[in-house]
């Protein structure tokens, strides 16, 4: 027996799940370098999140025509992927279709013309989001931050789906004997003629080729995950698990501020004393986000997570209206920043080295800062529960509180609140004034 | 009509030894700002024709800090935010109501971290269950089938959720509620949250209260109901800036009740 397919399958197997995993370890420790937070809580109400929003896709489906062409294409790529392990098993062990040997042939017929369905509807579900994209030109698709590399990315992972789909049916439509068991062939059956004019032993190559390019290109497309947007297939999961569970309205407490601030209330604590023991560390060394260290690890998953449908976008006033404020852009610069941070200390022997940039101006602008109302639309819109909202407030605090530099208007406000207590220059005590008016 | 406007302070009530219902939680806009301030005093209006016993802080309030947190600067929010905790426990609050979905989000959902724990609503949820209590009669009047339709405050629906006791109110009024575009959990920002309100926008288009006056002039409302003081004076200028205000008012909804009943 020639083993060399064996082998040569079993090689290619152990590169394309080794290079994921290395990439996987390497997301992972990139988003560990974020602000640790603490979500131990409510698993109940977690794990209902992440089954109802990932799982059930309840908030894709809020547009109907892009949610059930998603639904469509999630449906398939889960159930089209059991075929992946009978691929797995017949090329480690040299069987063919062991599951032939494993389940009745009823059984088998019944599931394989299940993934032809799907895999007709998932191509046909991929062509009409390319004609979205690039024939009707969907606004959110062309906004300025959708060009260059995120504009290719996204139609990249619908040709692979497309070349994937196709080598399924063919593979199918060119294997001899599954075709004879005219079982499970709902689809291929109409694809085999196709291949009348092919002598047996060209269409046996077309056979072993089309499973090959199959199985090759769904293991290139898992390590083109790590690379695209596309990462929203897994980490859709945690990511609404992680998500915000209090109301939307509702902004972090910063703890530091709250010790300091009590601090200076309390009439009682000598602000001169030295700090006690171990209490140093506990003090951050800057408040707010300029850069995605300080963001949560929370914010840096979303960042990984985002597939830039460009919903949170579509649904922002100050975008609507103009400005240069894009919650997407927010997340894709958050992303792309952190991609640069995990060079650099890859390439630095495992320490960051300064490099002159940070997430604040190098990528996102204060103008962009500004823009925002904090309205909460982006963090309402987005189908996988991510908050554009908490990194642009983590750069405001950062503006404000480590450089003072808000817009001089909003250092009016602030200092009126400072001084009589409300954000206009009233005195305080005409607080009541409106009852004898 | 002023002069019958009861309005006792909690050092009032704490000089009789007595704890009101409510208290009721101005604002600086209430306060301050000539339009809101009508606001307020529609909403006084009816809380004394449903003889709830209610109290204000009076020159004890200040700023919740809102437009400072969301600025960024939380120092400042903080400050605030103790302050007023200071003081709504050192009079034993336990419930609130206010009129602005600002000052309503901070206290209901930022203040419990900082030790300020309080039963807090927005004034529509307030009028909500004094009319089911029976404590207080909506009648359509002047109002009566009218064209109205509700701008969503952020801080009230998509940020706590509160979409229905505005709207069930309107319909007590026997008007007809109808719907912009973008409504309830999907609408659209006035433009004035996240501290917008007190500086200029960045550069764009177009002013984001422009838009939304734009989006309630196509459904074609005779009034627009606010919630929110900021959100009232944000879609007010945009009805101006579209010289609209013959044909379109904007009023709050204390103020609608208020008025039905020539108060």
């Amino acid at each position: 027996m020639n083993y060399l397919p064996n082998i040569l399958f079993t090689i290619i197997l152990i590169v394309g799940v080794g290079y994921f995993t290395k990439n996987v370890k390497k997301l992972i420790r990139n988003i560990k370098l974020g602000q640790d937070v603490d979500i131990s809580d409510n698993k109940p109400q977690r794990w209902k999140n992440m089954a109802m929003i990932a799982l059930g896709q309840s908030k894709m489906i809020r547009r109907p025509i892009a949610g059930f062409l998603h639904v469509v294409v999630y449906i398939g790529f889960i159930i089209i992927n059991i075929e992946v392990l009978e691929i797995i098993i017949d090329g480690i062990f040299g069987t063919h279709r062991i599951g032939l040997k494993v389940i009745p042939k009823s059984v088998y017929g019944f599931l394989i013309g299940a993934f032809e369905v799907l895999a007709v509807l998932v191509f046909v579900s991929v062509i009409l989001f390319w004609t979205r994209r690039n024939i009707i030109k969907l606004k959110r698709f062309w906004k300025s931050e959708m060009t260059s590399w995120p504009k290719n990315d996204g139609n990249f992972i619908l040709y692979f789906e497309m070349v994937l789909m196709t080598l399924f049916l063919v593979m199918n439509a060119t294997d001899l004997d599954f075709q004879a068991m005219n079982s499970g062939n709902v689809i291929s059956q109409f694809i085999e003629p196709l291949f009348s004019n092919v002598s047996e032993s060209t269409l046996h190559f077309i056979e072993r080729g089309a499973w090959w390019l199959h199985i090759i290109g769904i293991l290139v497309f898992l390590n083109y995950l790590y690379f695209s947007k596309h990462l929203h297939i897994l980490l859709a999961f945690p990511n609404t698990y992680f998500g915000k569970l209090t109301p939307q309205g509702q902004f972090n407490n910063v703890e530091a501020v709250t010790k300091e601030v009590k601090m200076m209330m309390d009439p009682n604590i000598d602000p001169f004393a030295a700090p006690a023991e171990g209490t140093e560390g506990q003090i951050p060394a800057k408040f707010g986000a300029s850069d995605v260290q300080d963001l949560s690890w929370v914010s840096l998953l979303n960042a990984y997570t985002c597939t830039e449908c460009g919903r949170c976008t579509s649904e922002c006033p100050a975008n609507q209206t103009g400005k240069k404020l894009s919650p997407r852009k927010i997340m894709m610069d958050t992303r792309d920043r952190l991609e640069e941070v995990g060079k650099n200390i890859d390439t630095n022997k495992g320490e960051f080295k300064d490099d002159g940039k940070q997430l604040l101006d190098n990528y996102i602008t204060r103008e962009e800062l500004w823009a925002c109302t904090s309205c909460n639309a982006c963090v309402e819109a987005c189908p996988v529960s991510i908050d554009p909202l908490s990194i642009i407030l983590e750069m405001r605090r950062y503006l404000v509180m480590e450089q003072s530099a808000a817009p001089v208007e909003l250092n009016n406000m602030m200092s009126n609140i400072e001084n009589n207590g409300a954000p206009w220059p009233y005195n305080q005590m005409d607080r009541l004034n409106w009852k004898n008016e | 009509m002023s002069e019958l406007l009861k309005v006792p302070t909690m050092a009032e009530f704490m000089a009789q030894g007595k704890q009101p219902e409510v208290l009721f939680w101005v604002g600086c806009s209430g306060s301050f700002d000539d339009r809101a301030k009508k606001i307020t005093k529609a909403f006084v209006k009816l809380l004394n024709k449903a003889n709830v016993e209610f109290a204000v802080l009076g020159t004890e309030e200040s700023c919740t800090g809102d437009p400072a947190k969301r600025a960024g600067n939380e120092f400042l929010f903080q400050m605030q935010a103790v302050t007023n905790i200071e003081v709504l426990n050192a009079y034993e609050v336990k419930k609130i109501v206010t009129a602005c979905p600002h000052c309503f989000n901070t206290i209901k959902n930022e203040y419990p971290e900082l030790g300020g724990n309080y039963e807090v609503m927005h004034h529509t949820q307030f009028l909500k269950t004094l009319l089911d209590e029976g404590r207080l009669t909506i009648e359509g009047g002047k109002y009566k089938g009218k064209r109205i339709t509700f701008h969503d405050p952020c801080y009230l629906g998509r940020a706590n959720n509160v979409y229905e006791a505005p709207r069930e109110l309107i319909q007590k009024l026997e008007a007809e509620l109808v719907e912009m575009k973008n409504c309830k959990r999907n609408g659209l920002c006035c433009g004035a949250g996240g501290a917008q309100m007190f500086k200029d926008a960045e550069k764009g288009d177009k002013e984001v209260n422009i838009e939304r006056t734009e989006q309630a002039l196509d459904i074609k409302p005779e009034i627009i109901a606010a919630g929110c003081p900021f959100c009232n004076t944000m879609m007010t200028d945009g009805i101006k800036a579209k010289e609209k205000e013959r044909d379109v008012a904007v009023m709050d909804i204390a103020e609608l009740i208020a008025n039905a009943q020539d108060l």
